[in-house]
């Protein structure tokens, strides 16, 4: 069965429930294409001998009432997987196998989901093209030598190019977002405290977020179902009511009142990004919502201020990378020493400037000029958000400013790289979901995305919007499998 | 080194005309009696076998969380309530980033903007009366592993266990003016935790450590003078010390007319000097900020009035109760009341006793014998070989005249072998005090007749002789004759 990596989550979940497919046969059918697929650099670690007798144990003594029952997905390497070598995509730990299973990973388990492998992204989650993972390059399965954004471009690769039905990210500016749009994927990155941190090797606490991508938005909203559970391991993990994402997934749109920000028209996007924003105005008000103006009028601060918070909380959550417990060590003639050669050649040049970024503006005397000005602009942002949110149910912009660039095009430029994520970051620094679908190609054919946020806990009805407009925009994803 | 002490609580330093005065806070980090640490499920437990009582939040694993212990809160807020002190409702975690081997996060949780506990106070109570000590703030931290030097001559060990595990961190304002007074006050903040059951107070097993805040300046001047800080103190006796030495060296340097530089200091106790660890300039900069791992800490009025119904009677109150139920002088009750388990002890005995009670009696035999008897063995009023029901027989025998006091002490002594019931010992050994008037009487006349020619030497004048007599009868009693009586007797029958 040739066609069993096209198909959808849904669709083989279906296939298995009514036996036309065993795991075995699915879990095979990926197993292989991933074999085929090594050019795209989508792996750090493969577990897929593993992965087939877990498929052949599924279907020995099958359970139908799982919500992924026997279907195999790959990780991003971000998540830590009992017994299962996890590196951030980093030197640093590069040897680093953990003892314990990250509670979304775990929650993917316990429905019948089957580790096929760990996912390449950028170093510690920091960048925007999977440019700094020490792994290497991840290319993006729309053309060669093309970037698949960042940081989770190895799980966007990885579903774009159907190595693996669905997958998990996370997103702490634009990481699930960002390679979605660049990858003509869906990915969706849920409220802050709805998918729990625990044994996520964490980036910046305040705004990461674990998420699910997948290739349309029924399978994003099953996973979402999955992943999402209250974990009292995380402390900011909230008790909310979960949906049934999926189950309750409707396109009945009619109604809602959909807000415009004028601030996301920012100078010097390219016009058919603008086009893109157009037509998915139009297809809203074809299924019978309300288009609104708004403003959002702190926009242009969020891209400064997320470059303060973010670099801030990682030089902390970093810190434990020292060389003394785990993973890389450089040995030194003392600890100092010691720690200076081990983070120098363990951390990437991406890692080294955040850390550095980041204990600048916490270092006393420029604490208040950063880092505590930065969490006041941040608590506007939100309140732009929570203003806004009076007026509509939800707000349209385009996922990113451009589309997906070439391998090294950007990466001596790191404020041109930063740039990528100027939708994004203002979401995670409002702790909101927000989701990322494929809307339609650029001139070269590659493929753009228009972002849809949401109130908080409102993942339904993104995703029931989202599910609406997908119907309307009836996008293909260009795919020849290139690298083959 | 030219101190005087005029009574006990002026502790001032003389260099010819100039009288300085010594000014001393302290932060305390007392460690929070708890079965898990402050942020993870690992025991606490004393004296275990390296890195066994160590979770992968200790030591800091990728995407491992801190989960905050309810009961440390607890502990933290009740030891507040007894610092008579502010419960703030709304507390914030940050992070102190510094980088270190036996640190295994790379940042210590700590409080630092908002800590749980506000502004309080200690009453000390010194031998010239009450002396009152501000409480700065206490807030709830993470304690560091430890870095072992000494196993390996090319390596450092680290053990963790004590990684994560909850310390108070009691801060103290700069109230304290003598080495004396900083004695008082730990001994009453440990036994205001005691009596709360929020920290052992055990220094040996470092359950109780101290930076001890050091400055000097000329007597009635009011701005404090550059202040050092000595590191990570045990005892309060190296405290002392070192507060002695430190204030000394202090005023040596004013006076060859150089400054003090503000810096850290660590005292040497082989040595007994204290010296520079970092000056100002090196000071760590901690880069503090809120962790983002936990939400911000609130507790309700609900909850904190929950926890003033579980606090028990504090010493201070117990001291006044006891002065006004029992009769005790101030001195006495501070002595009984300053540790749990002796007040405890004391009261026991003191119920047991029945209606008939001899207070002045019962201080002294805890106070003096059964004092002397702990000290002697190193043993806590909690392992007494004697228990509170049978010594509370003892006085009772006492009082009601069944036995001497000196018989009494001779009796102690064989109490302790097993607690034995006193009352089983003066029968099987006849211990029993004569007090018959006529056996009296008989025995007395006895040794009048061995002894006639002193009898008439002591007639005629030679009153010394009194006492001879009393020992003959005593000793001819087997020590048992009542004293008294022996002595109202002896008169009368001596002018016959």
């Amino acid at each position: 069965m040739s066609d069993i990596t096209r198909q959808s989550l849904n669709s083989l979940v279906k296939n298995i429930k009514e036996k036309k497919l065993s795991s075995y046969e699915i879990t095979k059918s990926f197993v292989e294409r991933s074999e085929k697929s090594k050019k795209l650099n989508a792996y750090i670690t493969e577990d897929f001998s593993n992965a087939l007798v877990k498929a052949k144990k599924f279907d020995d003594s099958p359970n139908f009432d799982l919500k992924l029952p026997g279907i195999p997905i790959a990780v991003k390497d971000l998540f830590c997987t009992n017994g299962i070598k996890t590196t951030a995509a980093s030197k640093i730990l590069n040897n680093f196998i953990p003892t314990y299973e990250s509670t979304v990973t775990q929650n993917i388990w316990d429905e019948g989901g089957i580790l096929l492998g760990k996912l390449n992204c950028d170093e510690f989650a920091m960048g925007s093209s999977n440019e700094t993972s020490y792994f290497g390059n991840v290319q993006n399965p729309i053309d060669e030598n093309l970037v698949p954004g960042g940081s989770s471009g190895g799980s966007a690769a990885a579903v774009s190019g159907q190595l693996t039905p669905v997958t998990i990210g996370t997103d702490t500016g634009g990481s699930i977002r960002q390679p979605a749009s660049f990858t003509g994927t869906v990915g969706l990155k849920p409220t802050y405290g709805s998918c729990s941190r625990y044994g996520i090797v964490a980036f910046a606490s305040s705004l990461d977020q674990a998420g699910p991508m997948a290739q349309n938005v029924e399978d994003c909203a099953l996973l979402q179902e999955v992943i999402s559970t209250y974990d009292p391991k995380d402390s900011t993990s909230i008790d909310f009511k979960r949906n049934q994402y999926r189950k309750e997934l409707s396109k009945n749109i009619k109604g809602k009142k959909i807000g415009i920000p004028k601030e996301y028209r920012v100078d010097g996007m390219p016009k058919e990004i603008e086009e893109l924003w157009q037509k998915g105005i139009q297809h809203i008000k074809n299924c019978g919502a309300e288009i609104v103006d708004i403003s959002l009028p702190h926009t242009s601060y969020a891209l400064p201020t997320y470059y303060i918070v973010a670099p801030a909380e990682a030089s902390s959550n970093l810190a434990r990378y020292d060389g003394v417990k785990y993973g890389f060590r450089s040995e030194g003639y003392n600890l100092i020493d010691m720690y200076e050669k081990t983070r120098s050649e363990g951390f990437g040049s991406e890692v080294q400037r955040r850390i550095m970024i980041g204990t600048y503006v916490l270092s006393s005397g420029y604490y208040d000029a950063y880092y505590l000005k930065a969490q006041k602009v941040r608590r506007l942002i939100k309140s732009d958000f929570d203003e806004a949110y009076k007026l509509v149910d939800a707000i349209l912009t385009p996922s990113t400013p451009s589309s997906a660039f070439k391998i090294g095009e950007k990466k001596d430029d790191p404020i041109s790289m930063y740039l990528n994520d100027i939708f994004t970051v203002p979401v995670n620094l409002a702790g909101l979901p927000a989701i990322s679908i494929p809307a339609g190609h650029d001139a070269k054919g590659y493929p753009l995305g228009l972002q849809i946020i949401g109130k908080a806990f409102a993942e339904q009805e993104i995703l029931d919007i989202a599910y609406a407009m997908e119907e309307k925009i009836e996008f293909k994803n260009k795919i020849n499998d290139w690298w083959m | 080194m030219d101190v005087v002490s005029k009574d006990q609580s002026e502790y001032l330093i003389i260099r010819g005309d100039k009288v300085y005065e010594v000014v001393i806070g302290l932060e305390v980090h007392a460690q929070v009696t708890s079965n898990s640490k402050l942020f993870s499920t690992s025991s606490t437990k004393f004296g275990a076998e390296p890195n066994t009582q160590v979770s992968l939040v200790d030591a800091a694993f990728p995407g491992m969380l801190p989960v905050i212990n309810e009961f440390c809160v607890k502990q933290a807020i009740k030891t507040g309530i007894g610092l008579k002190a502010q419960i703030n409702k709304r507390s914030v975690f940050d992070r102190k980033n510094y980088f270190y081997a036996d640190l295994p996060q790379g940042y210590q949780i700590s409080q630092f903007k908002d800590p749980i506990v506000g502004e309080g106070k200690v009453i000390l109570d010194m031998p010239d009366g009450h002396k009152e000590v501000g409480i700065e703030r206490l807030h709830l931290e993470q304690d560091a592993g430890k870095s072992i030097h000494d196993m390996d001559p090319e390596s450092t060990f680290v053990d963790l266990n004590r990684s994560g595990v909850a310390l108070m961190e009691i801060v103290s304002k700069p109230d304290l003016r003598s080495p004396d007074e900083v004695n008082a006050y730990i001994k009453k903040l440990r036994s205001i935790m005691r009596y709360l059951g929020t920290c052992d107070g055990n220094m040996q097993e470092g359950s109780l450590r101290a930076d001890v805040n050091v400055s000097v300046r000329l007597k009635g001047i009011k701005e404090f003078g550059t202040r050092c800080e000595i590191k990570n103190v045990n005892s309060i006796k190296f405290m002392q010390m070192a507060i002695n030495y430190e204030a000394n060296r202090q005023v040596d340097l004013i006076e060859e007319g150089k400054t003090i530089d503000q810096e850290t200091r660590l005292f040497d106790t082989k040595k007994n000097e204290t010296r520079s660890m970092r000056s100002k300039e090196d000071a760590h900069d901690y880069r503090y900020f809120p962790d983002p791992d936990l939400l911000p800490l609130e507790v309700s009025d609900e909850f904190i009035e929950a926890l003033k119904a579980e606090i028990p009677e504090l010493p201070d109150e117990k001291k006044k109760r006891f002065m006004d139920e029992f009769k005790i002088s101030p001195y006495e009750a501070t002595i009984l009341v300053s540790d749990i388990d002796v007040a405890k002890y004391f009261e026991e005995v003191v119920a047991k006793m029945g209606k008939n009670k001899d207070m002045k009696l019962t201080v002294n035999w805890i106070t003096g014998e059964l004092f002397a008897v702990l000290n002697e063995k190193n043993l806590e009023i909690s392992q007494s070989p004697i228990s509170a029901k049978n010594l509370a027989k003892l006085i009772n025998l006492i009082k009601n005249g069944t036995i001497s006091g000196k018989i009494a002490k001779s009796i102690f002594e064989h109490m302790m072998d097993g607690d034995l019931d006193p009352q089983m010992i003066v029968e099987e050994k006849g211990l029993k005090q004569e007090s018959d008037p006529k056996a009296l009487e008989t025995l007395i006349d006895k040794i009048i007749n061995e002894n006639r020619e002193k009898a008439i030497e002591y007639k005629q004048g030679k009153e010394k002789l009194f006492g001879f007599f009393v020992g003959q009868v005593m000793k001819n009693s087997g020590g048992k004759a009542n004293p008294q009586m022996v002595n109202e007797i002896l008169k009368k029958k001596l002018q016959e």
